[in-house]
């Protein structure tokens, strides 16, 4: 049984705001995309570290929506979104938006490839509608120091 | 706005030759001149890449001396670098999770007999 650790690989293109995301699995795409739809394995592993992820609704299929908090200190932030279009062990077509800011969304593509030999290539492409809105949600992405990123890069472009 | 400043950066880097430029700064300093040698394009294409560079602030040319060196910022660089980076590595923390949970999945290759009763 291979146990190989593969690197995720992170593409930030410049001419349209998404972030494409590929890495590869040693599960085939059917168990892979279980771990996608599956509320109880979803919470095992999507919420960031230190939150808890509750779902409220997970119902993946063409047509369906989804909504989760992800609960930290007392704080919630919920999400919601729906599936576009789902084809078992192949593709989830979905949107995502953070209630804290109704009126963005993203348009979200995940593709579940066959690579043989049991194993997948999943590439998660997030496609927003603004380059602010594809760098926030990128910084939005790491767990602190964000703030104090910016302001750092703002220092460093002004000096 | 810095999450302007950031897609200027990004976009500044998307450019394969600015990205050679940048490579090539990381050396050291560099004329006009000679940072157009490699390439087969005027020198005017490499001062419009170079206007790029600098309005993303990833470049800067001394305004003393006479031959004006393009200068990379190489911790603008670097910081956009590691923010990549620490995205990235978010998304592997994620992944590896994935990892544990496929690990524990029953293997999809054995046909299960239909289950009546079965959760879902």
């Amino acid at each position: 049984m291979t146990t190989t650790t593969h690197e995720t690989q992170i593409i930030a293109d410049a001419d349209v705001p998404l972030v494409r995301i590929i890495r590869e699995f040693d599960a085939p795409p059917e168990k892979v995309f279980r771990a996608h739809t599956d509320p109880e394995l979803i919470a095992r592993w999507q919420g960031p570290r230190r939150h808890e992820m509750r779902i409220e609704h997970y119902d993946c299929r063409t047509g369906g929506s989804y909504r989760y908090l992800h609960v930290s200190d007392g704080n919630e932030f919920g999400f919601h979104g729906c599936f576009h279009e789902v084809r078992p062990a192949e593709l989830i077509v979905q949107t995502f938006t953070y209630e804290g800011f109704p009126d963005g969304v993203a348009l979200e593509r995940i593709v579940f490839e066959d690579v043989g030999d049991g194993h997948t290539r999943l590439t998660a492409t997030s496609l927003v509608d603004t380059f602010e809105g594809r760098d926030a949600f990128v910084a939005s992405g790491m767990e602190e120091g964000v703030r104090e990123g910016y302001e750092r890069l703002d220092e460093l472009l002004a000096g | 706005m810095a999450a302007d400043s950031l897609s200027r950066v990004f976009s500044a880097l998307a450019d394969p030759t600015r990205r050679d430029m940048v490579a090539r700064l990381t050396v050291g300093d560099a004329t006009v001149n000679e940072l157009a040698e490699p390439y087969d394009v005027t020198v005017q294409a490499v001062s419009k890449h170079l206007k790029v560079l600098e309005d993303a602030g990833l470049v800067s040319r001394s305004r003393q001396a006479q031959r004006r060196p393009v200068h990379l910022e190489a911790e603008v660089f670097d910081l956009m670098t590691k923010w990549i980076e620490r995205y990235r590595r978010q998304a592997e923390e994620r992944y590896r999770r994935l990892d544990d949970v496929l690990r524990s999945m029953p293997d999809d290759s054995k046909p299960i007999p239909p289950h009546k009763g079965a959760p879902r």
